[in-house]
């Protein structure tokens, strides 16, 4: 239980000598390139114009339509992730590793074949969405909802895997205990393993909700970019890339800011305060 | 309430668990045995974490398990009240909480299961801890949580998993006059595993020994303190345990077939003769005189043991020996030296197998 009798993690620098340059000079490299195109959209930033160009209604349209989708997805996939991880990490199911496996597979697949891979499900001539469409006139691409899809389609695996983990490093010794004292498996679930891999379900969300925020590749191809249903942030820097670089600019800028903010406040609130 | 009756079979790889069990109503019996005995597979049989292969759990004219009869009910109905190994407090409930946790999932709703968790925390002592987090609580009051977690569960059967282990001296010895105290006052079954001897001799009614997944001694707890049958026993209870084959008044060492010993009585057939380390007299060149009990040996280890010094003593006839600190220093003793060791043939206590 204590930690204090566990050895030092890092060696001391009298007992190890210099850092070598062949680990160094990467490094550096590895930090230059992460952070100088951050550097770059600073220094690049129309600043002059920039209060003005914030209020335009379009830039906001996107950025409430991109919040707002991203959050949707983020709980659909909490909603639904959460349950598979568990399967994943604590059941006995035969063939869970080729469905670990099928989970994956949105991560390696580029985000535009996945787009298309969408469209030939739910898209109006869809194995899924051509049956709806043909029942109720109902179409799914170039919506809001498709958005939504789009996004979960992309960012299930991250909180899937990261709840896993979580689930898996959670002690099973307490659903045992919760067991023997009267709690279903469902009860044991609900108010024994979820508080305790609660730290790991939030950072899985958190790294699900950035995955969705960026989601640029399989949302425009499975939904286009209609200003104020499909064009989230992503696609709109995309439209003015092609118009006007300085708007371009400003709209990644906005992204990152929100991004940043919005991740450093939840660290703050709730992964620390959860851990400790 | 009824009392336990159990026959626990399991097989896992080449390890087998063997052990048949009867424990009544308001009796507390004490499963002991070294590591890897299967004191803990005993226990997760009976809280049903573990299934049987073959034999049977009865609590009562009730039938909670058996295979043979495809009969099997699962943890959560059985209404046990374990305290595990280390606790186990669920990290993110709260003292309260945590000791409602059993009543609440046996049908109390979230109001009464709360009055009832704060009822036994009044019971126990442990009022005060209502509000705190399992992080903010002592390794003692931490174990005593668990304990009343476990009897708030009102159960039909208690198990405890090494309740003293791992803590500092003063708090085993608060924790154990707490359990004394508490264990006393459940009129239903209880089991109670332990690696150490004087937590079963003060807590249990009844021992029941395992090595190696058998029961190798069962009796009350003075009967196997005074007359082991194993060595972990003989160790535990601070005894030498010798077993070996009489014929008369000499007794051939089984693990030493060159090595006698010398007995007051004659016995006849394969016996245990036990010794308290006190009685062994220790001498740094061959003794001559009285025919006793003479053995050559090298002593191994040296510990400081209350006022005395326990050497343990390597050779023919592995033995543990208390001499006094004086004797220590004459003697010249030290790990490496070689040693005689003697015991009178009236110091021996000897038994059948």
């Amino acid at each position: 239980m204590s930690t204090s009798d566990r050895p030092a993690r890092r060696p001391t620098a009298a007992a190890t000598g210099r850092l070598p340059w062949q680990l160094l000079l990467p490094s550096f490299l590895a930090v230059a390139l992460l952070a100088l195109p951050v550097v770059g959209l600073l220094v690049r930033a129309p600043w002059s114009t920039l209060a003005q160009q914030v209020r335009d209604p379009e830039v906001l349209q996107a950025l409430r339509l991109s919040l707002l989708t991203a959050s949707t997805s983020t709980v659909v996939c909490l909603v639904l992730g959460t349950p598979l991880a568990w399967l994943l990490a604590r059941s006995t199911l035969p063939g869970r590793r080729a469905l670990r496996t099928l989970v994956t597979v949105p991560l390696v697949l580029p985000p535009v074949v996945g787009g298309v891979a969408l469209l030939t499900v739910f898209g109006r001539t869809g194995i899924v969405g051509g049956w709806v469409y043909e029942a109720s006139g109902y179409r799914l691409p170039f919506t809001t909802a498709g958005v939504v899809v789009a996004q979960t389609f992309v960012a299930m695996p991250f909180l899937v895997l990261a709840v896993e983990g979580a689930l898996r490093s959670a002690d099973p010794r307490f659903d045992d205990v919760a067991a023997t004292f009267g709690a279903s498996r469902w009860q044991t679930f609900s108010r024994v393993t979820l508080p305790l891999a609660l730290p790991g379900i939030l950072s899985g969300a958190i790294l699900a909700w950035a995955r969705a925020l960026g989601e640029f590749g399989a949302t425009i191809t499975f939904n286009g970019s209609f200003p104020g249903t499909t064009r989230t942030m992503p696609s709109a820097v995309y439209n003015a890339l092609n118009t006007d670089f300085d708007a371009a600019i400003l709209l990644s800028l906005i992204l990152l800011v929100v991004s940043v903010a919005i991740l450093a406040l939840l660290r703050e609130r709730w992964l620390i305060g959860a851990v400790s | 309430m009824s009392g336990l009756e159990a026959h626990l079979v399991t097989t896992r790889g080449s390890f087998t668990v063997d052990v048949e069990l009867r424990v009544g109503a308001g009796e507390v019996v004490s499963v002991l045995g070294p590591n890897g005995s299967g004191k803990t597979t005993v226990l997760r049989m009976l809280a049903g974490l573990l299934p049987l292969t073959s034999g049977h759990i009865r609590i009562g004219a009730v039938t909670i398990e058996e295979p043979t009869r495809g009969l099997r009910s699962p943890a959560q109905s059985r209404g046990v009240g374990l305290v595990p190994q280390e606790s186990l407090l669920f990290p993110h409930l709260r003292v309260r909480d945590q000791v409602a946790f059993g009543p609440r999932h046996r049908g109390s709703s979230r109001g009464e299961s709360r009055q009832e968790a704060d009822g036994w925390l009044g019971r126990t002592g442990l009022s005060e801890l209502a509000a705190r987090r399992p992080a903010e609580l002592s390794g003692g009051q931490a174990r005593r949580v668990a304990i009343a977690r476990a009897l708030a569960a009102r159960p039909g059967l208690l198990l405890l998993d090494e309740p003293l282990a791992a803590l500092d001296v003063r708090a085993v010895l608060e924790l154990r006059s707490f359990l004394r105290r508490h264990l006393a006052d459940f009129d239903g079954p209880t089991v109670l595993v332990t690696h150490d001897a004087l937590d079963a001799l003060v807590l249990a009614d009844r021992l029941v020994v395992l090595d190696r997944g058998r029961v190798v001694q069962a009796g009350a707890p003075r009967d196997v303190a005074a007359h082991p049958r194993s060595h972990h026993v003989a160790a535990l209870v601070g005894l030498n345990l010798v077993q070996g084959t009489a014929q008369g008044r000499v007794v051939t060492v089984s693990a030493q077939q060159q090595v006698e010993v010398v007995t007051a009585d004659e016995h006849d057939g394969a016996v245990f003769c036990s010794f308290r380390p006190t009685a062994v007299a220790v001498y740094a060149c061959a003794p001559s005189g009285s025919p006793r009990n003479v053995w050559r040996g090298e002593i191994t280890g040296m510990t400081p043991y209350g006022d005395a010094v326990r050497l343990e003593i390597g050779g023919g006839l592995p033995l543990l020996a208390d001499v006094t600190a004086t004797a220590v220093a004459e003697l010249g003793l030290a790990p490496g030296s070689t040693v005689w060791s003697t015991v009178k043939a009236t110091d021996l206590d000897v038994y059948p197998v």
